[in-house]
């Protein structure tokens, strides 16, 4: 809490001003919107609606094709999630040990994070090309036919590699600031102790990085949640047969271009609820790190 | 490093290359793509290596454009998605100075209810509420404008944090020897506490500026004049133009265009950069 | 130059809190006072309502003829010095000292003029053009003071400004400012929780407790002639010796069960006897004499300090130049008459001592009871 303060009384709204109008508009009252009309049904011409309570809802989780976005979210996300995490992780465990080379690999794995979801999603999408891309060539020779535009497993593995790529260098960065947090002294202390490199990963360095980790899975998760629309729709637009359709493709989906507004809208509400719990997580567990 | 073990650091060393190499695989591929000629693209396999025709399609990429397949130039996408860039980047920076100070330096009614409300906007990114918020910006007359592009993603909670996190830290004694000097609240503004953020506006400029330039759905929702298309959403309608014709090479000289601005940027001010990052997610 | 009146001043903050407890004060033109008190004891509080840093929840502040109860920090023609100097970190010195010049609008020339004036008397000018950050504590010290000089107020007001200096340059510095005080001439108020500090640098010493002011007074007034034990206590280093009095009969008892007798003071009342540790004089006295028991001997070099016990009470004896006590030692120790000061149970004086207490030795006393 701040001691000095200013008197004025009128000022503080007009420097708030620009940012509340603009979260009122084009934040609150959408978002109001989308919620009056997840308990609407409109009819085609859009001339009226009629309330129907929640109805829109409990279609919703009684349609199979929804529950199969649900199912492919949860597979996406967390795959996305471990994958990132995993590959970013043994990354950052070999700069840890570097001491002259280890700003120089940074900058060799840092510059993907600026590479917009959309390029990455169409780069893996031109090497796995099933025509003429490196990948199903190379997966060829070993008797693997890749089209993953004709199999559903192949289209979530090339969208969660898409995925996973460019959400690499955020982990890494945060992984070496976690593990430069570790005091040298710690592992020495273990060292002197007479435990070994592997034994000190495990039962030093790992779990004290534990923080860190959890605070990434939070963030990697609405990442591959919510930051992924472009990769799916640069790529394969949810298909084949909704294989890859993720919850934040379908509401664009069924809204937009399917002009589903009930059912859309209680997508969106759904989603939102799922946004509020994890942005909670993340707070409840950032307070909790500044206790430490 | 505790002890010296030669096996374990040469395992580090394969590892971290082998990582850059996975990382900058699909970029160098990209590349080489955008050297060689459409035939290349027909039969085979992608090329490894450089062909002769990077000036042919840079330049016809960056002049003409695949004005048949609905994509235009992409001089004219790469400045509109510089515009949105800045303009994201300085607005929210500019509402989110003003609206910290206002919170953390002032005292008024309702002032935890501002606070609440700028935090909301973090639970609610675009891709929920896609179909209101277009709704609201086509009703307001902004569909195929600048501002349609930028005002909608201007709010941001996270800079704010960001801000109120850093006056926070600025010693209380500052703020009361600037009153005793005769500064009001806009002038202690400007003279002492925006000087005193700028590594942080810095830093933070430079996060928003890939985020600003990155947007994806909201450009190609907005925008169906191509006059205001911008480089990234325009890849897709590019993308869409490959599946019937095999015209890689244009296609991944437009990616490199799009990705280069923000890689620049990051690899020039690498520091500023990881330390916004950081800071931001704090 | 002005007078500064403090009328019945109370500061409330949310929650009932009352720092300021309904505060008087008259400041005479060109007058160096000093409040001082342990923390908490809204000493802070006030030089900042004074300031206009904190509102004022009733009464009036005056500087001049003028309330300034509502008027602004800026308008109140005073300068501050904080306790972490609060230099605008990103500005050169020279635009530390100039910014509240410029920001009354002031001609450049003048301002130039000022600054260089305020620099050669603080002897900071070889350093206009650098960062505070370049600077080392006292010089940083030096420049927070030139803020304050250049502006030519009417008061200066100082927060602790010496409590973030080494000793030596403490000291230095104390000295320095008592100089520019005198020689400028200007009202000043200067909180301080150091008690040499507020005894060498004020002409009016205003010693606060609890929201409220003990004693105000010249320093050697208040040092002579404390009006409790808190100010007894507070002021001087080490603190008064205080002893509590039961009473016992026509006379005193102490905590061991030494008795005094009590010449013309209320009798059957409880009391506290105080007497400093330089006033105590070996071998006794008189009026007073008590067995010390010597614990610790501390040597300072030009004096000596003897810790210990006499009359059942902690105590402790100041010698000049070296001592030949050794902890065990019992020792005769006496005040004189007019040294021994007197306070009732409730802390206020009641009179400079006259107990005569005759020459008994303690076993004997306690013997009797």
């Amino acid at each position: 809490m701040k001691r000095a303060i200013f008197r004025n009384q009128l000022l503080p709204w007009l420097l708030l001003a620009p940012q509340l109008a603009v979260t009122f508009v084009f934040f609150l009252w959408p978002a109001a919107q989308a919620g009056w009309q997840s308990f609407l049904r409109e009819d085609a011409f859009g001339l009226k609606s009629t309330f129907i309570g929640f109805e829109n809802y409990s279609r919703l989780f009684g349609d199979p094709h929804y529950l199969n976005s649900v199912m492919v979210t949860v597979v996406f996300s967390v795959s996305v999630a471990v994958l990132a995490m995993a590959v970013a992780l043994t990354l950052a465990l070999a700069a840890d040990r570097m001491i002259k080379s280890a700003q120089t690999y940074t900058t060799l794995l840092v510059w993907p994070y600026a590479v917009a979801p959309a390029i990455a999603g169409l780069l893996w999408w031109f090497i796995f090309n099933p025509t003429i891309g490196l990948v199903p060539y190379a997966l060829d020779m070993v008797g693997i036919d890749w089209n993953h535009s004709l199999n559903g497993t192949q289209s979530m593995i090339l969208v969660i590699i898409a995925a996973a790529w460019k959400q690499i260098s955020y982990n890494f960065l945060f992984f070496v600031a976690g593990l430069q947090a570790i005091p040298a002294s710690m592992r020495e202390a273990a060292a002197i102790d007479g435990a070994g490199p592997g034994r000190r990963l495990f039962s030093i360095t790992l779990p004290l990085l534990a923080p860190t980790s959890f605070f990434l899975l939070v963030v990697n998760t609405v990442y591959a949640l919510f930051d992924t629309f472009p990769v799916i729709d640069a790529t394969t637009e949810g298909g084949p047969a909704q294989a890859t359709n993720i919850l934040v493709y379908k509401v664009y989906v069924d809204g937009f271009l399917g002009l589903n507004l009930g059912s859309s809208a209680a997508q969106s509400v759904v989603l939102m609820a799922v946004v509020i719990v994890l942005t909670v997580v993340q707070f409840r567990f950032i307070e909790r790190r500044v206790e430490y | 490093m505790v002890e010296h073990r030669p096996f374990l650091n040469f395992l580090s060393h394969a590892v971290l290359v082998l990582g850059v190499l996975i990382v900058a695989f699909p970029v160098w591929i990209a590349i080489v793509a955008s050297t060689h000629p459409a035939e290349t693209f027909q039969t085979g396999r992608i090329p490894l290596w450089f062909g002769d025709a990077a000036l042919h399609n840079y330049g016809v990429m960056l002049g003409d454009g695949l004005s048949n397949m609905g994509a235009p130039p992409l001089a004219g996408m790469l400045f509109n998605s510089l515009v949105m860039a800045l303009v994201i980047a300085g607005g929210k920076i500019a509402i989110s100075i003003t609206s910290a100070f206002a919170i953390v330096y002032f005292r008024f009614p309702f002032r935890m209810l501002a606070f609440w409300c700028i935090f909301i906007t973090l639970m609610l990114p675009v891709e929920v509420r896609i179909l209101p918020t277009f709704k609201v910006v086509a009703d307001l007359g902004m569909l195929n404008s600048y501002a349609g592009l930028t005002i909608p993603l201007i709010a941001s909670a996270t800079a704010t944090f960001l801000f109120r996190q850093v006056f926070m830290t600025i010693p209380d004694e500052l703020a009361e020897a600037a009153r005793i000097d005769g500064a009001g609240p806009m002038k202690f503004l400007r003279d002492i506490l925006i000087p005193l953020s700028r590594t942080n506006i810095a830093a933070l400029f430079v996060i928003l500026f890939i985020y600003g330039w990155n947007q994806y759905l909201w450009p190609l929702l907005i925008t169906t004049d191509e006059g205001y298309y911008t480089i990234v959403a325009g890849i897709k309608r590019m993308a869409e133009a490959v599946d019937a014709n095999p015209i890689w090479n244009y296609v991944m000289a437009a990616s490199v265009l799009a990705m280069l601005p923000p890689v620049v940027v990051v690899v020039a001010m690498q520091k500023l950069f990881v330390k916004g990052l950081v800071e931001t997610e704090k | 130059m002005a007078t500064i009146t403090l009328d019945q001043v109370r500061k409330v903050y949310p929650g009932k809190v009352e720092a300021v407890k309904g505060i008087s004060l008259d400041i005479a033109d060109g007058d160096f006072i000093v409040l001082v008190g342990p923390s908490g004891c809204g000493k802070s509080t006030l030089l900042r309502m004074i300031a206009g840093l904190e509102t004022i929840s009733a009464g009036t502040v005056k500087i001049g003829d003028r309330v300034v109860n509502e008027i602004d920090p800026a308008e109140r023609d005073i300068a501050m010095v904080f306790q972490n100097y609060a230099l605008y970190p990103h500005m050169t010195v020279y635009e530390n000292l100039s910014y509240g010049l410029r920001n009354r609008g002031m001609k450049r020339d003048e301002i130039d003029q000022r600054v260089k004036k305020a620099a050669a008397i603080l002897e900071i000018g070889s350093f206009l053009d650098r960062k505070p950050r370049a600077l080392s504590g006292g010089q940083r010290q030096r420049v927070a003071m030139g803020r304050a000089i250049v502006r030519s107020p009417k008061v200066f007001l100082f927060d602790e400004p010496l409590s973030n200096l080494d000793a030596k340059l403490r000291g230095q510095m104390r000295v320095e400012i008592k100089a520019l005080q005198r020689s400028l001439g200007t009202t000043s108020v200067y909180v301080t929780h150091d008690q040499l500090e507020a005894m060498t640098l004020a002409d009016t010493l205003v010693v606060m407790n609890g929201g409220v002011v003990e004693q105000i007074g010249s320093p050697l007034d208040v040092y002579e002639r404390p009006a409790s034990t808190f100010v007894a206590s507070f002021i001087g280093a080490p603190p008064m010796n205080l002893l509590p009095l039961a009473a016992a009969g026509d006379g005193y008892r102490l905590p061991d069960g030494t008795l005094l007798p009590a010449d013309g003071y209320p009798q059957g009342k409880a009391a506290i006897l105080g007497f400093r540790p330089e006033d105590v004089v070996i071998g006794g006295t008189d009026a007073f004499s008590l067995d010390f028991h010597v614990v610790v001997a501390e040597p300072v070099g030009a004096e000596s300090f003897l810790h210990g016990k006499a009359g059942g009470a902690g105590i402790i004896v100041r010698v000049h130049g070296r001592t030949e006590a050794r902890p065990g030692d019992r020792i005769r120790i006496g005040v004189p008459a007019a040294r021994l000061h007197i306070f009732g149970t409730d802390g206020k004086r009641i009179a400079h001592g006259h107990i005569s207490a005759r020459d008994r030795a303690t076993e004997t006393q306690a013997a009797l009871t």
